[in-house]
């Protein structure tokens, strides 16, 4: 819907099957598991690596629908593929009610927004 | 080798008593906007699934949560959160920038390597099992605010 109203997109991505089957203009792939799609935590250099190889793909990739592949592996050994969306249902319950991160948050939100940073918008 | 997540899955949910998951396939070539100016003089808009909101304001709930949160992109990433039932969010309550890469984003601005950022970054809670609230509610929403942010490329991080 972006790149058809003009804005050139580019999805990063850490699920290499899905990303064929979506098709979207623009794809750079991080093979790293889940819940990773932008790099380690508290690894800034290497994140700041990701990204300026996955940006490059907004021009280097020419064809709808390509895929780059970011040089890039999670640990030596591959093992953390072994487990992957394997064995258990790990999804928490879909609860109906906002899922805070902590009790704080809660407070923050339902009470008066004097710490909402200005300009912070909620959209529906 | 990659991960195949779909089989996977499948698998998985078979396993389970599920019924099967109808995958969205897109066969048709996609749209295509070539950038038109070089990426160092481009606004870039962040727009991110794995369900971060910034501390004050209201987090998402799990059952086909069609909203979104704007972010400014000068926010601080220790106010960020986030709240998601289908991925392992430990690493993205310990440093944001691995689902929501603002920090990384900034940087890179600063830089030169990026025009700019977009005046807010989105983030969305993507496990929403109805595909058609998706296409209705959701992405034309997401859509206008990108476009109304003057935004001329856009970069989507889905967990």
């Amino acid at each position: 819907m972006l790149e058809s109203a003009g804005i050139s997109t580019l999805c990063m991505s850490s699920a290499l099957d899905i990303s064929r089957a979506v098709n979207p203009p623009r794809t750079a792939f991080l093979d790293f598991p889940l819940g990773h799609t932008a790099g380690k935590p508290g690894d800034p250099a290497l994140q700041r690596e990701i990204m300026l190889e996955a940006l490059e793909a907004f021009t280097s990739l020419t064809e709808p629908g390509s895929i780059k592949m970011l040089p890039f592996r999670w640990s030596e050994d591959n093992s953390w593929q072994e487990t992957a969306m394997r064995e258990r249902d790990e999804r928490l319950p879909r609860l109906d009610t906002p899922q805070y991160q902590s009790e704080e948050d809660r407070r923050l939100a339902e009470g008066t927004c004097a710490t909402c940073h200005p300009g912070s918008v909620e959209e529906r | 080798m990659p991960v195949e997540y779909i089989s996977r899955i499948r698998d998985l949910y078979l396993s389970l008593g599920y019924g099967t998951y109808k995958w969205t396939v897109n066969e048709t070539p996609p749209p295509w906007r070539p950038l038109r100016k070089p990426l160092a003089r481009c606004r870039l808009a962040l727009l991110a699934s794995g369900g971060i909101y910034c501390a004050g304001q209201e987090a998402f709930h799990y059952k086909d949560d069609t909203s979104f949160r704007a972010i400014p992109s000068d926010a601080d990433i220790a106010d960020l959160r986030a709240t998601h039932f289908a991925y392992d969010l430990t690493d993205a309550r310990r440093d944001p920038n691995v689902v929501f890469p603002l920090g990384t984003l900034r940087g890179l601005a600063q830089e030169g390597a990026i025009g700019a950022l977009a005046g807010r970054a989105y983030s969305f809670m993507g496990g929403i099992y109805s595909a058609r609230r998706v296409t209705e509610e959701l992405a034309p929403a997401l859509r206008d605010a990108v476009v109304r942010e003057e935004a001329d490329a856009a970069l989507l991080v889905p967990v």
